[in-house]
């Protein structure tokens, strides 16, 4: 059972054993395909939304965010599509970055951007609708 | 990282054109990968010209022509010649599949011959599949109780049965596992379609009692889920098994005893 293609002496048992199963990736799995039902709704009422108010000035647009169903459907896209967004890009570097260390630190760095991203844009949101 | 270009000592180059067909009417040129692993050259095309009446109507019946009338230094696997060994994968004309059950007339143009993509190659078309078997021994595939053996055969209704058919006829050739690319990147992690077809080949019979020790197994972000469900699999499959679906099955199982 010795592998062919090296020099090493770990058997083709113990690669493909490899440390075990980790008993996780439901839940990542779970959430995508979650998050990607619920993007459909919210992303159609916000491409609707927008549309309707093509041309409109600051104060209709404000008045449309300042309703409580609008401020919330948009910090809920906002939050779904960070979540989305940062869920698929930990699978896509797990796929193809392969150095321990750039693969950990990609997905670190992308999360913290998420987060980032995220809390500014649903401040904005906070600020135009609760703003006088 | 990714390799999306081939290291240069693996880059493939032209090779001998030969031919044993010059006044024939029916001939073909197949294009074959070469490789010697003694003569430390690069990889390289080999063509050759045979005569198309010489010899039966598959793939296979060419190679076995060529080794025998042409180049005898030709090296692939073969055994049954009906499609139920699996030794005669390969990829010809871009897609994986057994040379024995794959008719010539099938394929426009040159006929193209690889090895299984992205294994380590031993020589010719001969895919070093090492890591595969213990990746399938890895899973377990074989019956497994708790319960005394009863002293006769083990009973399963024909509904229970019938949960087997499009599992139990894959033949482990691993067209299936070699054209997919999340098998190709993390082939040390990733079970691939045809360990993970087997494995739910097992946990969809009736007979088994470890269901749960089985998905506790392959519960893993690699040894499970780096699948996501490009088909190449099902498409390539030479038998016309879903492999897609079983890693789907499993996926459900999970979720289910979740609550």
């Amino acid at each position: 059972m010795s592998s062919k293609q090296g020099t090493s002496l770990v058997t083709d048992l113990a690669r493909a054993r490899g440390l075990g199963a980790s008993h996780t990736g439901t839940e990542h799995w779970w959430e995508q395909r979650l998050t990607s039902i619920a993007l459909v709704p919210l992303t159609l009422w916000f491409i609707f939304s927008i549309a309707s108010l093509a041309g409109a000035d600051y104060a209709t647009v404000k008045a449309w965010l300042q309703q409580p169903l609008s401020a919330t459907l948009a910090i809920i896209l906002v939050a779904v599509t960070f979540h989305h967004a940062v869920s698929g890009m930990e699978v896509i570097f797990e796929d193809y970055i392969h150095t321990k260390c750039a693969k950990l630190t990609a997905i670190i760095a992308i999360k913290f951007v998420a987060v980032l991203g995220a809390v500014i844009c649903i401040l904005s949101v906070l600020k135009l609708a609760l703003g006088g | 990282m990714v390799e999306f270009t081939l290291p240069a000592n693996s880059v493939v180059r032209p090779g001998k054109k030969v031919s044993n067909a010059r006044d024939a009417k029916n001939k073909r040129v197949f294009k074959i990968y070469r490789w010697n692993p003694d003569d430390k050259e690069n990889p390289r095309l080999d063509e050759y010209e045979v005569d198309l009446d010489k010899f039966g109507p598959m793939v296979l019946d060419a190679l076995i022509h060529i080794k025998n009338e042409v180049d005898s230094t030709l090296t692939f696997r073969r055994s049954c010649r009906e499609g139920i060994c699996g030794s005669c994968a390969m990829n010809i004309d871009g897609m994986n599949t057994l040379s024995c059950t794959k008719p010539i007339d099938e394929i426009k143009g040159d006929i193209k011959i690889y090895p299984l993509p992205h294994m380590p190659v031993v020589k010719d078309l001969v895919p070093d599949l090492s890591l595969l078997y213990a990746q399938l021994a890895s899973i377990k595939p074989w019956l497994q109780t708790q319960s005394p053996a009863p002293p006769k055969e083990r009973l399963q209704s024909p509904a229970d049965r019938a949960k087997l058919d499009g599992l139990y006829e894959c033949i482990l050739c691993f067209c299936c596992s070699t054209s997919c690319p999340s098998y190709w990147w993390n082939p040390e992690r990733y079970l691939g379609p045809a360990i993970l077809l087997q494995a739910y080949r097992w946990l969809a019979d009736s007979r088994d009692e470890m269901a749960g020790e089985r998905l506790d197994a392959l519960e893993d972000p690699f040894k499970l889920y780096r699948c996501h469900q490009i088909m190449n699999c099902t498409r390539t499959c030479p038998k016309g098994l879903n492999p897609a679906e079983a890693i789907v099955e499993i996926k459900k199982l999970i979720v289910r005893r979740r609550g």
